[in-house]
């Protein structure tokens, strides 16, 4: 028990007792909650008996005081009031009198239509954003053709190797599922026409032209893409980016062009490993499922593609290379403040790299059917 | 005698090969400040590490208010950390929080029985308490000044009115004179609230101003006294610290006030 009470007449005498500290806050709350006030003119508090008395407690205190005297009774100490209550006092007083802090305002339509504009305009000075990020990239890489030293190739090397070389059982594995399961779905459903042959050229067309790139680049925008941007952000919350900038070199040429190089590298490369893990793939399965011997299946392959197949999945890598990197590093730069912006902005550049893919991959098919290749 | 507030016996912390510390003493009664001193690199981060329990020490013993936290886990050990509080050296606010969050953290945590509105309260008490304005509650850690984040860090240490304060290097990074208002506003805290703080710092002026005992870390062990008494203590680093340069101006500024 935390408090005694004990009536005579109108006056509510209370004995606080024990330990009033900020861990023990749910029982002196429903002590004092269970306080009866009723017909209760002045209320008599003694605090002498108190072996601990925190700020906590002393607050709680002092909104019962507040309380009491709200119903109309008067309220006196026995002795002088506890120090800590005078320190609450002190320190809350002030605040109280000022203005409550505002709300937000419920939503209406001004605040709707607020929220459009926002974004609007927020949509607008991205785009206009990451075209500058462009212009700049292009100029530096412009200056590194002049001075190759600009370049930085261990830094190159270095990306090669993280967004390549480390890459490579993801993407052969992805690469190896994907084709069994084009070319098992393919085989079940031309079995009923009798043509199996033509699996080998579903998986052939389909690996080569489409799925081996744009596997790839989705696998890469979703490791490299976020490590680009992390890394690059994590720099930036550390002012490593600032100081770099403090010793006049460009973090551009030295953070972003060294990515950007190195992706527009390793992807195409990572892609003649999905394309020939891809057609390995079919050939497993076309052997295990159709009995196709090997050297029938590919020699419909070699059947199957045109000199341009290969070539018309391989050239759009290294676009979607500079697009996945410059997502990743364009949004790494706009990181500043807080580790919950890292995440946000490290989560913005791979959706927008894979949608950026997806997107480039779109008119890449329409830009080849005009051309007709 | 009255039962030290933390007391540390015959610690010993190791990694690999390399011996932090090698049977360390360290003891801190009620109501002082007590000074931790020591090289770079002789574990003062390591020995705050083992008594915030964040790390298990090869051998020893670490008890607060009587309890050894080395032997406690789970419940028990939750119960022991929300007796004291902690302020670090960056600060470490939660930088997805607003102020207001971060000094309500603990409380939401450990006493569920508040509302909500009580939280706030009792969190604004705090923020004004540590001399922040009422409108820095709202802001988040990276807009605040190195000084308001040390402040806002003190104010968090203080959600639950603890009565153990644990301070690393609460002075680094600001320029003298916000040092020497935090000094002073730990000092008045110290006093108004009856709190125990245990603070590493190689402020030598906060060491002057604040501290009651000082600990110095050297070959693995603490060496422990008074202010007074210490800086005459033979061991060559501490000569060294005290009297060399910087110390000697302070101690001489010391004397002659």
């Amino acid at each position: 028990m935390v408090v005694e009470a004990t009536r005579t007449g109108d006056t509510l005498a209370l004995q606080l007792t024990g330990e009033w500290r900020a861990l023990s806050f749910a029982q002196i709350d429903a002590a004092l909650d269970a306080v009866d006030l009723a017909g209760a003119h002045r209320v008599e508090i003694t605090t002498e008996r108190l072996a601990a008395l925190d700020l906590t407690g002393a607050w709680r205190l002092r909104q019962f005081v507040l309380h009491v005297r709200q119903m109309g009774a008067e309220v006196a100490f026995a002795g002088t009031p506890p120090d800590q209550l005078r320190l609450v006092e002190e320190t809350l007083r002030p605040i109280e009198a000022s203005a409550p802090p505002p709300h937000a305002s419920p939503v209406d339509a001004e605040a709707t239509l607020n929220f459009i504009g926002r974004q609007t305009v927020t949509l607008w000075s991205d785009m206009i954003g990451a075209l500058a990020f462009l212009g700049r990239l292009t100029a530096t890489a412009a200056r590194g053709v002049a001075h190759p030293r600009g370049l930085r190739p261990i830094s190159v090397a270095r990306h090669i190797y993280d967004t390549g070389i480390t890459a490579i059982p993801i993407v052969a594995l992805i690469a190896f599922l994907i084709s069994v399961i084009v070319a098992y779905m393919s085989a079940q459903q031309l079995r009923s026409f009798g043509a199996e042959i033509f699996v080998v050229d579903l998986v052939t067309i389909g690996v080569l032209r489409e799925l081996g790139v744009l596997l790839t680049s989705i696998i890469v925008a979703g490791r490299s893409g976020s490590a680009f941007a992390a890394e690059i952000g994590s720099m930036k919350l550390n002012e490593e980016v600032d100081a770099l900038q403090a010793t006049g070199v460009d973090p551009v040429e030295v953070l972003v062009l060294p990515r950007v190089l190195g992706l527009v590298i390793s992807l195409p490369l990572l892609t003649v490993v999905a394309d020939l893990i891809g057609l390995l793939g079919g050939a497993v399965l076309c052997a295990a499922l159709l009995h196709m011997p090997l050297d029938q299946y590919f020699s419909r392959v070699s059947e199957a593609i045109s000199p341009t197949t290969f070539w018309v999945g391989v050239i759009k890598a290294p676009v979607f290379a500079v697009l996945i990197a410059m997502a990743g590093t364009h949004r790494g730069m706009q990181v500043q403040g807080s580790s919950r912006e890292l995440g946000r902005l490290t989560t913005m550049a791979v959706v927008q790299a894979i949608f950026l893919v997806i997107l480039a991959d779109a008119l890449f098919a329409v830009l080849f059917l005009e051309i007709g290749v | 005698m009255i039962q030290p507030v933390l007391e540390v016996r015959g610690l010993v912390n190791r990694f690999g090969s390399q011996v932090v510390h090698d049977g360390l003493d360290m003891e801190v009664r009620e109501d002082e400040v007590f000074g931790i001193v020591g090289g770079s690199g002789t574990g003062k981060s390591v020995l705050l590490r083992s008594v915030l329990g964040l790390q298990r020490p090869q051998a020893g013993t670490i008890r607060i208010e009587g309890q050894d936290i080395t032997q406690l886990s789970g419940e028990a050990l939750r119960a022991v950390k929300a007796r004291y509080g902690v302020t670090f050296q960056q600060g470490a606010l939660y930088s997805a929080l607003n102020v207001l969050q971060n000094v309500q953290l603990p409380m939401v945590e450990y006493l569920p029985a508040l509302s909500p509105s009580a939280r706030d309260e009792l969190a604004l008490l705090k923020i004004r308490l540590v001399g922040l304005p009422a409108d820095a509650a709202r802001k988040y850690p990276a807009e605040l000044s190195g000084g308001m984040i040390k402040r806002a860090a003190l104010a968090r240490a203080l959600a639950l009115d603890p009565r153990l304060l644990f301070l690393d290097e609460p002075t680094s990074g600001l320029d003298p004179i916000s040092a020497a208002e935090f000094d002073g506003l730990m000092l008045y805290l110290q006093r108004q609230l009856r709190l125990t703080v245990v603070m590493i710092t190689h402020d030598l002026d906060s060491i002057f101003r604040t501290c009651n005992r000082v600990g110095v870390i050297v070959d693995h062990r603490m060496e422990t006294d008074t202010l007074q008494r210490i800086v005459d203590h033979p061991n060559p680093w501490i000569q060294a610290y005290f009297h060399g340069e910087r110390g000697s101006a302070r101690l001489g500024a010391a004397h002659g006030a």
